[in-house]
């Protein structure tokens, strides 16, 4: 008998604009790489903030520089975050940032370093973060529903087990609270080819079919074409997929996309960073197969949780989204249990269920929302890595 | 049941995936097919690695192999049944 989650609600944060965060950072946020400094100094002078240090932000242009901004805004808009001071090197790109996260409707302050230096940008960023830090540690959590949880998912050191176990357990998950009214989100575009035939299927319409389509072929002709080497230098499947078993990137593609289920159709194709536009259902965003880019891009997407199967043990984390693992290989649960929050093990020896690993999986997402630490988070991975997509001007 | 040595997605499929750690050639595998819960027995020819595939019925080079009942690849050298299949013998149509 399945559990039933349709009244099920979780203690969270919800934010100016209506949305559910489960965390509740302090972001001292850079707009560029040479910001870092006097970021992480703010942090070190005011206890409960974070620092999110990054190597890009100068000199990029187009499309780039978009997905640079779009990034850098999602983060700080996003519910899991209180309230954001961003510094930039000089005042013009430092209020894009700021006026991006600002349409949220949460508190957010800009300092520019040209004209005043690290020392006088940080005396004044810290203030600033103080004030934040006692506002936001006051916030009281409210019971919100599970289905105004955002929850993305992308899989990672995959192997054979994740097509089994790990990646049917997230599909399951999907199938049971999209209905509910959730948003989710799956991506990887690099990784879906060999079974992109398949994903075309499971567009909700034909319109969102052929915005996956567009999305995949430019992503084949414009750097797979234009790159390519023999199995992509070993990088598709990777070193770690190969000695797990997988051998094409075919049977690496159809394990993937397990992670949507069996009943789920998607309902838009969004670039990446994008916040979903189109209501509740599940969204396919075009991303980077890298774990920690990806988890970026889709945190940067406004998503709140995320779960990630991995069978021979990726150990990724991001700074302000949960990261819940599940993983079904026994060998990696004997090896390096501790980064593991859902065993889902007893599907391979056929004592669990698909459907019984999902409903652990739920449990795990609520436990999570109501402020469990992930084991990544416990790990401390705070991954944050800026998708670049060409050279900088 | 007791537990299964091989797991196979899909009843079109021309391999199947070894779940535990350890098997050693010789091992009579108890094999199950995921979709429908089936069950049969295979003769392991090789020391097999967990997450490993396996030959259900003798592949021969260029013959297209079967997981999850779709085209994951093209065999490029042969695998008897119980045999190991993977990079030595099997390669992506993609790239």
């Amino acid at each position: 008998m399945a559990l039933d989650f349709s009244n099920s609600t979780v203690k969270a944060w919800r934010r100016e604009n209506g949305r559910v965060g489960v965390r509740n950072h302090v972001l001292i946020l850079p707009v560029d790489d040479i910001s870092n400094a006097a970021c992480e100094a703010v942090a070190n002078n005011v206890k409960g903030t974070m620092a999110l240090p990054h190597a890009y932000g100068r000199l990029q242009f187009g499309e780039d520089l978009e997905l640079h901004f779009r990034t850098i805004i999602g983060t700080g808009a996003n519910p899991n975050v209180a309230a954001v001071i961003v510094i930039g090197i000089e005042p013009e790109w430092t209020k894009v940032i700021v006026d991006g996260i600002a349409k949220t409707g949460k508190p957010v302050t800009g300092f520019s370093i040209e004209q005043k230096g690290d020392f006088e940008t940080i005396r004044q960023a810290s203030w600033k973060a103080k004030e934040y830090v006692h506002w936001a540690s006051e916030l009281q959590k409210e019971d919100c529903p599970v289905s105004d949880l955002w929850i993305s998912t992308k899989c990672g050191e995959s192997d054979t087990t994740t097509g089994l176990s790990s990646c049917p357990t997230v599909g399951n998950m999907y199938d049971k609270l999209l209905p509910q009214g959730i948003y989710g989100c799956f991506g990887e575009t690099s990784e879906i080819t060999g079974a992109e035939h398949i994903c075309e299927t499971r567009a909700a319409n034909p319109e969102t079919a052929a915005k996956f389509k567009a999305i995949w072929k430019a992503y084949q002709d414009d750097v797979i074409e234009a790159f390519k080497t023999s199995d992509l230098s070993d990088s598709q499947p990777t070193k770690g997929n190969i000695l797990g078993g997988l051998t094409t990137i075919e049977e690496k593609a159809m394990g993937n996309l397990e992670k949507i289920g069996r009943t789920s159709t998607y309902i838009d194709a969004i670039g990446p960073a994008e916040t979903p536009e189109k209501g509740p259902g599940l969204y396919f965003m075009d991303s980077s197969s890298a774990a920690a880019e990806c988890v970026t891009l889709m945190a940067a997407g406004g998503y709140v949780i995320h779960t990630f199967p991995t069978g021979q043990g990726n150990v990724v984390g991001n700074p302000i989204v949960p990261v819940i693992k599940i993983s079904g290989n026994p060998r990696t649960l004997r090896t390096m249990s501790e980064h593991i929050d859902v065993d889902v093990t007893g599907v391979l020896t056929r004592e669990m269920t698909i459907d019984q690993a999902g409903d652990s999986l739920i449990e795990m997402i609520m436990r999570t929302a109501n402020g469990r630490l992930t084991a990544a988070e416990a790990l401390g991975h705070r991954e944050f890595s800026m998708t670049k997509l060409y050279r900088s001007a | 049941m007791s537990i299964p040595q091989l797991l196979v997605h899909d009843r079109e499929d021309n391999v199947g995936v070894v779940v535990v750690e350890d098997l050693t050639a010789g091992t009579e595998m108890l094999c199950v097919v995921t979709a429908d819960n089936s069950d049969f027995r295979l003769t392991a020819k090789a020391d097999i690695p967990i997450g490993h595939k396996v030959a259900l019925k003798p592949l021969k080079a260029g013959d297209t192999v079967i997981k999850y009942g779709e085209d994951i690849g093209r065999m490029i050298g042969d695998a008897e049944v119980g045999g190991h299949v993977h990079t030595q013998n099997c390669k992506t149509k993609r790239w």
